[in-house]
């Protein structure tokens, strides 16, 4: 086989367990399987990454998301009660309307993406090999710099406030 | 076959459209969370394809096609901020009214 159709066979296994992770995180009757099925879908959006050729934000998706927001989760969910019950995460009784939502919302998406971006072609650039860790840092550094400080201050302002929120008064 | 941009696209729409089924349809607000954190990612797939499939034309060759994973860094930060500050107010309210369940948070109904 080319590198190509390897290519695309990743693709659409890592496709197709991107699907069930998300499918899983919403319709596992358990909150705390809902979160471990969140766990792969993270991973699974790791290898998108990869397969995009954007090792870094692969990086990034794991540190942060796999290790950091899933942990807030599981403390969130081990901090309020009935975390293990078999009905912990259920649907509520306006469901049938979020599926029509939701399956609206996906057509509309659909139409949009094969018929709106038409003049444009869809090859692979073949720039974005190399040291792409390197030329995000210089690019955060220069063109990127101010918007970089202000999510710099958006963390420490979020952080105050998940303190000042949750403390005990 | 070759892997195209619309592939990417599609795979993006059908993450986003079930992140935002469990947006609507649970009861959980931690549910609701998680089905949040996951229509960011689709976002970011997004952008990421797009500076893979779709660079801005830029004189710098090697910064070419790498705009897109600076925004998608942005949305992780972001994202990261916002599940901080919404799992602060769930224990707060969870301690004031014990339940995590939407339905039962009603003061501001009217």
């Amino acid at each position: 086989m080319t590198t190509e159709s390897w290519t695309t066979l990743a693709f659409f296994v890592i496709a197709f367990f991107l699907v069930v992770g998300a499918l899983g995180v919403v319709l596992l009757p358990r909150i705390v399987h809902s979160a471990l099925a969140l766990v792969f879908f993270f991973f699974m959006t790791s290898g998108v990454f990869i397969l995009l050729q954007a090792e870094f934000i692969a990086a990034t998706q794991v540190i942060i998301y796999v290790g950091a927001i899933t942990v807030l989760f599981l403390f969130a969910i081990m901090l309020t009660n009935r975390s293990y019950a078999a009905d912990s995460n259920p649907p509520n009784s306006q469901w049938m309307a979020a599926v029509l939502v939701a399956v609206v919302t996906f057509g509309i998406l659909l139409a949009t993406f094969l018929n709106g971006i038409v003049p444009v072609s869809t090859a692979a650039t073949p720039g974005g090999v190399g040291d792409i860790t390197r030329t995000l840092g210089e690019l955060l550094m220069g063109p990127f710099l101010l918007p970089f400080e202000a999510a710099g201050v958006l963390l420490l302002a979020a952080m105050i406030g998940a303190i000042v929120i949750a403390r005990e008064t | 076959m070759t892997i195209t941009l619309t592939h990417f696209l599609i795979l993006s729409g059908i993450i986003f459209s079930i992140g935002l089924y469990g947006v609507l349809a649970k009861r959980n607000v931690v549910s609701i969370l998680m089905s949040i954190e996951m229509m960011f990612n689709a976002v970011n797939i997004t952008l990421v394809a797009f500076s893979r499939y779709l660079p801005v034309p830029t004189s710098d060759s090697a910064a070419q096609g790498l705009n897109g994973q600076v925004f998608a860094l942005f949305i992780i930060a972001v994202a990261a901020a916002e599940a901080a500050v919404a799992l602060a107010i769930i224990l707060a309210v969870y301690r004031g009214r014990r339940t995590v369940s939407v339905e039962d948070v009603n003061l501001m109904k009217w």
